[in-house]
């Protein structure tokens, strides 16, 4: 089935806690390449049908409207999975 | 009087709010998320708890129930409405208060029992107290940091709407040590804190009178009575 994936992250401005949790273990697991993570959210919309501009709009809306809040997240990518 | 109060899956305070409700000498009935039904309250609380696991964010998908579409129209026609830590949340996310509640900065869930100021005492949820009144009231959250952009805290400190504010210790690095907000109207105000935790002598927080003796959060339920009285 064809799929929609929306990406969204925390604001870049704000701290991320849970992030900054696994930064901080991967600084104690050694891994001293990594000096920061930010944590978001991946979700993967199945489509009934071929994907079209029209269902990409109305996943970039679902995206703005309901996958994030826009006071502390953005939608950094909708786009069909291939 | 009749308060309602919304019954979520995931709530956890439904009954708590219902006891706070009745000390206070009004009559509580509980609503269910998936109707479309106020059957006709006089005011609504959103009590806390964990509203769908707090899947997505906390409260958004609770934000969206049936009984919200009621609940949004009966607050912009002016029905008290008052938002308790996952119900303040529900209230950001239906975007009835501005601004939204993220991770505790310091990681961790926290329990303690709070000191906060009411910073505003007009709203309906608050006649009863003096400004500036300091009280305290449990506090029980992972999510309760308050952010807002600059613009957004400058209009709630300019025009009033911080209800309430953490005094001695900012227990998740909310902005401004912003324990709660109202709405300009002041029917709506939602807060991280539990009034309704701190109700009953024997249950509430420690007061220097008596171990768990404190009851500061009876006025919220009190105040509210007195508004649709008179």
């Amino acid at each position: 089935m064809p799929t929609i994936v929306v990406e969204v992250m925390p604001k870049a401005e704000l701290l991320d806690p849970a992030g900054k949790a696994v930064a901080g273990a991967l600084a104690r697991l050694g891994h001293t390449s990594f000096t920061n993570v930010r944590i978001g959210k991946r979700f993967e919309l199945t489509v009934e049908g071929p994907v079209t501009d029209a269902t990409l709009a109305q996943a970039q809306t679902i995206a703005e409207e309901i996958l994030s809040n826009q006071v502390i997240e953005d939608v950094t990518a909708v786009f069909e999975a291939k | 009087m009749r308060i309602g109060v919304i019954t979520f899956p995931g709530s956890l305070d439904d009954r708590d709010a219902q006891r706070a409700i009745s000390l206070a000498g009004a009559e509580p009935v509980a609503l269910w998320h998936g109707e479309h039904d106020l059957h006709g309250v006089d005011a609504i609380v959103l009590p806390g708890g964990f509203s769908y696991g707090d899947y997505l964010r906390c409260g958004a998908i609770a934000s969206h129930s049936p009984i919200m579409a009621e609940v949004i129209d009966a607050a912009n026609k002016g029905m008290p409405v008052l938002g308790i830590c996952n119900g303040f949340q529900m209230l950001v996310e239906a975007h009835l208060l501005p601004g939204g509640l993220i991770r505790n900065d310091h990681g961790k869930f926290v329990r303690r029992d709070q000191v906060i100021r009411v910073e505003n005492n007009t709203t309906a949820w608050t006649t009863d107290f003096t400004a500036g009144e300091e009280i305290v009231i449990p506090l029980k959250n992972g999510e309760g940091g308050y952010i807002a952009s600059d613009e957004t805290l400058k209009q709630l400190e300019g025009d009033g709407l911080v209800a309430f504010r953490y005094m001695g210790v900012n227990p998740n690095g909310s902005l401004n040590d912003i324990a709660g907000l109202t709405n300009p109207r002041g029917n709506v105000v939602g807060l991280m804190p539990h009034p309704e935790h701190a109700v009953e002598a024997g249950f509430g927080p420690n007061t220097e009178v008596r171990m768990r003796s404190g009851v500061d959060g009876l006025k919220f339920f009190t105040s509210v009575l007195e508004g649709v009285l008179s």
